[in-house]
């Protein structure tokens, strides 16, 4: 079998491992994708004084339990980062597997949070607020999925020492995945 | 098998990354609790304010945006500064039923009947200056 890689993963441009500013690449078109439906959302809402009563709606405990969620797989997913440098690939695959049980419990949560609300007939239609509420917490939510399939490709070969590299890409996206959450839960969850 | 590119790229210096969740889950504590005082103002700083503290926190110190090359910060910059103008393009379009030399039709925009009646409360001069 061939050893040969792409050279796109072994060139650094720019004194950046091509991997690395990829990952920043898509990160930059991420916030222009999350920041006009928050800029939009910010918008609405102080042109929208009537959202307020829409937005109590909302479960804030349900939105703090997944934010401490998240900053705790981010947790994990930096200490996969440090085990990936001491060339530890084992470690830092359990820590990524610990990042995705993270991501899967935040969206479970989601899951059960969506049900009773939709049970109750916000729906997607019910209004504006809930229309930003579902088209930001859902897009947000589809990242959390991304992030968690890629991540078990990571795993698996950072299990085997192999590509070491991506458990520190995959880190990247996954920490930008937290703070557009971090942004969503006082806009959705807190401003009543 | 270290990566090449991995292999050439400087090690991250030692972190405390718990105490760093730490300090994390203690704003997220201030967040929740920051509304229930009930003053506007302790809301907004509770809630926004803690949000920037927290995002500067991961980004510093999970995604080593400090010790990462000057280009990636601009590149982000650049990013967060389309939203800037996004908004003050768009805003007074959205936020406001009428400006200085125009106003909404109500055949044609929908205009919240509670933004019009906080704007029927300011003086004309007001209403004016916020364009």
């Amino acid at each position: 079998m061939s050893s040969a890689r792409t050279i796109a993963t072994t060139r650094s441009a720019m004194g950046i491992p091509t991997g690395r500013l990829a990952v920043w690449w898509v990160l930059v078109s991420e916030i222009v994708i999350f920041g006009g439906i928050l800029v939009s959302y910010v918008m609405h809402r102080l042109g929208h004084p009537e959202w307020a009563a829409e937005a109590a709606h909302t479960n804030t405990w349900a939105g703090a339990f997944n934010t401490l969620v998240l900053l705790t797989s981010s947790l994990s997913a930096v200490l996969g980062h440090q085990a990936a440098e001491s060339g530890n690939g084992p470690k830092a695959a359990r820590m990524l597997y610990l990042t995705c049980l993270g991501g899967l419990t935040f969206l479970t949560v989601k899951a059960f949070e969506w049900t009773n609300e939709i049970r109750e007939g916000f729906t997607l239609q019910a209004g504006g607020f809930w229309s930003y509420y579902y088209a930001a917490a859902g897009l947000h939510a589809f990242h959390v999925l991304c992030g968690c399939i890629i991540m078990l490709f990571v795993a698996a070969s950072a299990k085997k020492n192999q590509d070491l590299h991506r458990v520190e890409n995959i880190g990247i996206y996954w920490h930008f995945v937290d703070i557009v959450w971090i942004f969503l839960f006082p806009l959705l969850y807190i401003a009543k | 098998m270290a990566h090449p590119a991995h292999a050439e790229h400087p090690a991250h210096p030692r972190r405390n990354y718990v105490k760093i969740w730490a300090i994390l889950a203690g704003l997220l504590a201030v967040s929740v609790t920051g509304p229930m005082v009930g003053i506007r103002v302790v809301t907004l700083i509770a809630a926004f304010g803690v949000a920037l503290v927290k995002a500067y926190l991961v980004a510093k110190n999970f995604m080593h945006l400090d010790i990462e090359k000057p280009i990636v910060g601009w590149l982000l910059g650049l990013a967060l500064m389309l939203m800037v103008l996004l908004y003050s393009g768009v805003a007074p379009d959205v936020q406001k039923s009428a400006g200085l030399r125009w106003s909404k039709s109500d055949k044609f925009h929908y205009v919240s009947p509670q933004l019009q009646k906080a704007e029927k409360g300011q003086p004309e001069h007001e209403r004016g200056a916020n364009h």
